[in-house]
Order: C-alpha cells, then sequence, then structure tokens
C-alpha cells in the first residue's frame, strides 16, 4: 500500500545476551506484528517467532486472497477483528503446542502487538504489556493498555502512576500468548487519518524512554522515519538499555479506503 | 524477603517476615500479627505481599494507620517507611533487591493464567497512557558507538531551493519537550550561527534532541548522548557539511569548534565549559 510508510528498528539492549523479541511488517497489507517472547534459554526466542511468523503469513493470505470480498467497506472493521482473532487463536494453539510437546520449549510465551490497517482503520489486537501508541497533530497518545500486574495495581488504586516508576514488579504479565490452551486478545478499531504516527514497541523502549522524549524525537525526526525509529532505539540504550527493545513505526501519508473488489462492482451494476 | 520490625516507645517487640501473599494485623488473635491492644481495631490492616512488592491497606480500622506520619487506606510499602498502628510502630524493610541479580528480576514473566484473571477493558483507561519509566544510573561500562542510522528516503522533496532561487534564511527550531533528559550532560554543547540574518545567534543544545533547518527544505538533528553530540541528516536532497566535507546519512560525532553548514548558513558547534 503506498499510502502507507513503515520503518522498524530491534536490538538486544546493552544487558541480554540475545534478542527474544520479534517483529514482521508488510506495507503492502498494512500490517505490523511485534511479539515480545519469554521462557528460559532460547524459548523466548522460538515463541515470540513462531508469532510473528504465523500470524503475518496467516494474515498476508487471507487479505489477499478472501479479504475484499469478505472484509470489505461496511463490515470492515468487523471483518478486520474476526480475522485477527482466529489467526492469534491459530498462533497461540501452535505455540502452546510446541511448548507442550518439546521440553526444553516448556513455558514459553510471547506478547503480541498485531496492527492492521485497512480501509482506513486500524484495527489493533494486543496480549501483555507491548504497546500501541498513537502520535496524532503533535501528540503521542497510548492507545493500548497493557495487561500487566503493575496496570491491575494503578486500576485498583495501589499505586499512582509516580509509585507504579519504582515498582519492583515490572515485568508481571497477566496474559501472553502461548501459555494457556487458549487466550483472549484484546482488539479495538479507530480510524486512521492522514498524517497519524503509530508506534508499535515492546517494553525494552517505554520502560527506558519517557513518553514526554519519545513524543519529541515523533516531532523532530517524523520527517524521517527510519532515523526516527533507530533514534528510538538509541535512547533507550543510552538510558541503559535494560531489555530487548523492537520498535516499529507506521506513518499513515494519505487515506487507505478499500479498494472496491470486483465482487462489489459486480453488484452495483444491479443497483 | 521483606520483613516488619514491631516496636513500642523504641523497644524492639518483634520481627515479622512478610512470607504470606496476605499477612494480617489487628487485636483479634486470628491475625498473623496480633497486637493486643484497645487502640487496635479486631482486623486493622492488611499487607498484601506480590513477590518483592508490598501493599498495606487499612481495613476501616477506628483509629486509622499512618505510615510515616500520614494516615493511609492504601499504600505501596518503600524501604523504611514507619507504619503506626496506635501507639505501636511497624518499621517495613525490604533488603531483597540488592540480592537479586538484576537480570534476572528484569525478565517478562507470566503473572497467572490469563483467562481467569484478566481486566476487562473499559473504554474509558483505554486513552489513559502510562509511564513506566525509571531513570537508570548511568552505567559506566558503556561504551561509545557510533550510531547506525538508515538512509533517507531516496524521495524526498525539496521545495524551497529550486533552481535559482535563493533558499530561505535557516531557523532553528529547538524540538519541545517538557521531560528531563534522562541523559546525562557531556558539556554544554552550543552552536553559534555565523553568518545569515541570525548570525551571532547561540543556541544552547540542552535537549536530547534539536533540529537545525527548515522543515521540508533541509533538516539536520544534533542528538545529545552520554557520548557526545551528533549530527545526522534527516530531510532534504543536500546534506550538511561539516569542516568542509558532506556528510552521509551516517551519525558522525561533533568535535569542539566543528563548523556546520546547513542550507547556505554556517554555524560552529562548541562546548561551553
Amino acid at each position: 500500500m503506498d499510502s502507507l510508510e513503515i520503518a522498524k528498528a530491534t536490538h538486544t539492549g546493552m544487558v541480554r545476551s540475545h534478542n527474544e523479541d520479534s517483529i514482521a511488517t508488510d506495507t503492502e497489507i498494512g500490517l505490523v506484528v511485534l511479539a515480545d517472547g519469554m521462557g528460559g534459554y532460547n524459548a523466548g526466542e522460538v515463541a515470540s517467532g513462531i508469532a510473528t511468523a504465523l500470524i503475518s503469513s496467516e494474515i498476508r493470505e487471507a487479505m489477499l486472497n478472501e479479504a475484499p470480498a469478505k472484509i470489505d467497506t461496511a463490515t470492515g472493521s468487523s471483518g478486520a477483528t474476526t480475522l485477527l482473532r482466529a489467526t492469534i487463536a491459530k498462533a497461540n494453539a501452535s505455540i502452546f503446542q510446541s511448548a507442550n510437546s518439546q521440553p526444553q520449549y516448556a513455558g514459553m510465551g510471547t506478547t503480541l502487538v498485531t496492527a492492521l490497517l485497512f480501509n482506513s482503520q486500524l484495527t489493533i489486537a494486543h496480549i501483555g504489556d507491548s504497546r500501541c501508541y498513537r502520535y496524532r497533530s503533535g501528540k503521542l497518545e497510548q492507545i493500548t493498555r497493557d495487561h500487566s500486574l503493575l496496570q491491575e495495581q494503578i486500576d485498583s488504586g495501589f499505586l499512582t502512576r509516580e509509585a507504579a516508576k519504582r515498582s519492583q514488579n515490572k515485568n508481571l504479565v497477566t496474559r501472553a500468548l502461548g501459555i494457556e490452551p487458549t487466550v483472549e486478545a484484546e482488539i479495538h478499531t479507530y480510524p486512521a487519518q492522514e498524517g497519524d504516527i503509530y508506534l508499535v514497541c515492546s517494553d525494552g523502549l517505554n520502560d527506558m524512554v519517557e513518553d514526554d522524549d519519545i513524543q519529541m524525537t515523533l516531532d523532530a525526526l517524523g520527517a524521517n522515519l527510519e532515523l526516527a525509529a533507530e533514534q528510538l532505539v538509541q535512547m533507550a540504550n543510552d538510558n541503559g538499555g535494560r531489555d530487548n527493545i523492537s520498535v516499529v513505526l507506521i506513518k499513515v501519508k494519505k487515506d487507505f479506503p478499500a479498494n472496491e473488489g470486483l465482487f462489489a462492482k459486480f453488484f452495483s451494476w444491479f443497483k | 524477603m521483606a520483613k516488619l520490625i514491631l516496636s513500642l516507645d523504641g523497644q524492639l517487640i518483634k520481627e515479622f517476615t512478610l512470607s504470606k501473599e496476605r499477612t494480617t494485623i489487628g487485636r483479634k488473635p486470628h491475625n498473623d500479627i496480633q497486637i493486643d491492644n484497645l487502640a487496635i481495631s479486631g482486623e486493622h490492616a492488611v499487607i498484601m505481599t506480590i513477590l518483592n512488592d508490598s501493599f498495606l491497606e487499612d481495613l476501616g480500622s477506628t483509629n486509622g494507620t499512618l505510615v510515616n506520619g500520614q494516615p493511609v487506606k492504601k499504600h505501596f510499602l518503600q524501604g523504611n517507611d514507619i507504619i503506626e498502628i496506635g501507639k505501636y510502630k511497624l518499621k517495613y524493610v525490604n533488603e531483597t533487591p540488592a540480592i537479586m541479580s538484576k537480570a534476572d528480576f528484569e525478565k517478562t514473566m507470566v503473572l497467572r493464567s490469563p483467562a481467569a484473571s484478566a481486566p476487562k477493558p473499559d473504554a474509558k483507561a483505554l486513552t489513559d497512557t502510562q509511564t513506566n519509566l525509571e531513570v537508570p544510573t548511568k552505567s559506566s561500562e558503556m561504551t561509545a558507538s557510533t550510531p547506525s542510522t538508515a538512509t533517507p528516503p531516496a524521495d524526498a522533496t525539496l521545495p524551497g531551493i529550486a533552481a535559482g532561487a535563493k533558499p530561505d534564511p535557516v531557523t532553528v527550531a529547538v524540538a519541545q519537550s517538557a521531560s528531563t533528559s534522562s541523559v546525562t550532560t557531556p558539556g554544554g554543547g552550543t552552536i553559534q550561527i555565523l553568518s545569515g540574518p541570525n548570525a551571532g545567534r547561540e543556541l544552547s543544545l540542552a535537549k536530547p534532541l534539536t533540529t537545525l533547518g527548515k522543515p521540508g527544505v533541509q533538516v539536520a538533528v544534533i542528538a545529545k548522548r552520554p557520548q557526545g553530540y551528533f549530527i545526522t541528516h534527516v530531510e532534504g536532497a543536500q546534506f550538511p557539511v561539516l569542516n568542509g566535507k558532506t556528510l552521509d546519512s551516517q551519525a558522525h560525532q561533533l568535535g569542539d569548534h566543528d563548523i556546520i553548514e546547513l542550507a547556505s548558513v554556517k554555524m560552529e558547534f562548541f562546548l561551553k565549559p
């Protein structure tokens, strides 16, 4: 899709020995998948790798084949939601089975953010503490809400946001892909506007770089998306880089209404 | 493991280890920490402990619960907090983190079964943003490395400098940020404009990122990093010139008294002591 520009960067960070994050992007169909894996030895990489590979190939196939008829215009959002939900369920089952059948992968799992831009809408599915932010008219806003212990404690009034920064339980997620036989992804659809920049990131970015500094980077470098992505990773590393850092930036260069499929055109003749 | 030290008028009475998820405090004998005094309610307060974090909640006691002199209903306990219940004091001591390997507790873990406990999303909270940032102490082992930057888009347009057109004077825009920079200052980097209408003006590079130039025409950015200041081309067909040499798309570290040329405006970078 030429109405979208996508830039990505991923880095092991300054402390970890390997990168358990995995990202897949597909500009043609407007898809971003980001996963932050967890589990002993290399299992985290395996889980996040399965998630991104499986979800990106399944959605690509669906979008290029059946999608135009199935996910067209009027039912656009619900079609995208259904597709994401079904694909994520498949990825969950696949990781869960691998974890249960191979002892070296026992207990592996991953967070997930899947962003599908279709028909001038963003449909975002997430599980765990990887995030999506929207940068619009100079303001950065987090549009996913972490599935984490910390977020629950903030919601229940035990912790203020300030106190949360001092918490020692920063990395406890309450939902993950591949840990249980089934998982519920949180899925929402938002209208996408020309000029929007969406940031999808793992917690290695937002734990290390303050939202204000992320916003400032997009203010300054929004014109050069690749540079902005590299800069965000670099800031996280300069601040300590204690976790793997993954960043995907999606810029909406112009509106992208769905192409009227042949099917729809065919029917319009009879109206 | 965190513990509580119970004392009365400076006299140490007993130590309790917070080994349970719920540790109850009250006058009645079934409490984990029983304080048999009429100023204490039967079920006075509870401390919830999840891994290394402990939370105190007053259970609607008659005389209330203070932490460090302030009445609290719910409180996230920090090391050396003093909890006051009646005339009794409970000091919260948590020495675990120093012993734990940093890398271990930073690992992401799944807390528990997702389906059973996942909070239902509510629309209002979705717009909430949350900052999880903890400014780390600058690690001294961090090595200086030249940052890699990607090539700018090849189709970058250049409306300002058309053939023969005189380029607009370079405007200097400081990237706006309310945040405090978490990068330690490597000296006070400053830019002084040497030519053009703004000649003589100085610009302090106090922010993590400072952009120079004119959006849509030619923009470069100077990033302040622990290792120093780095200039990188952002947009425009022309690249900045540093000490007479045209830069590529990579970041370049600035040295004291380097001369930068951007859209035919000259400026000097220097470090203020």
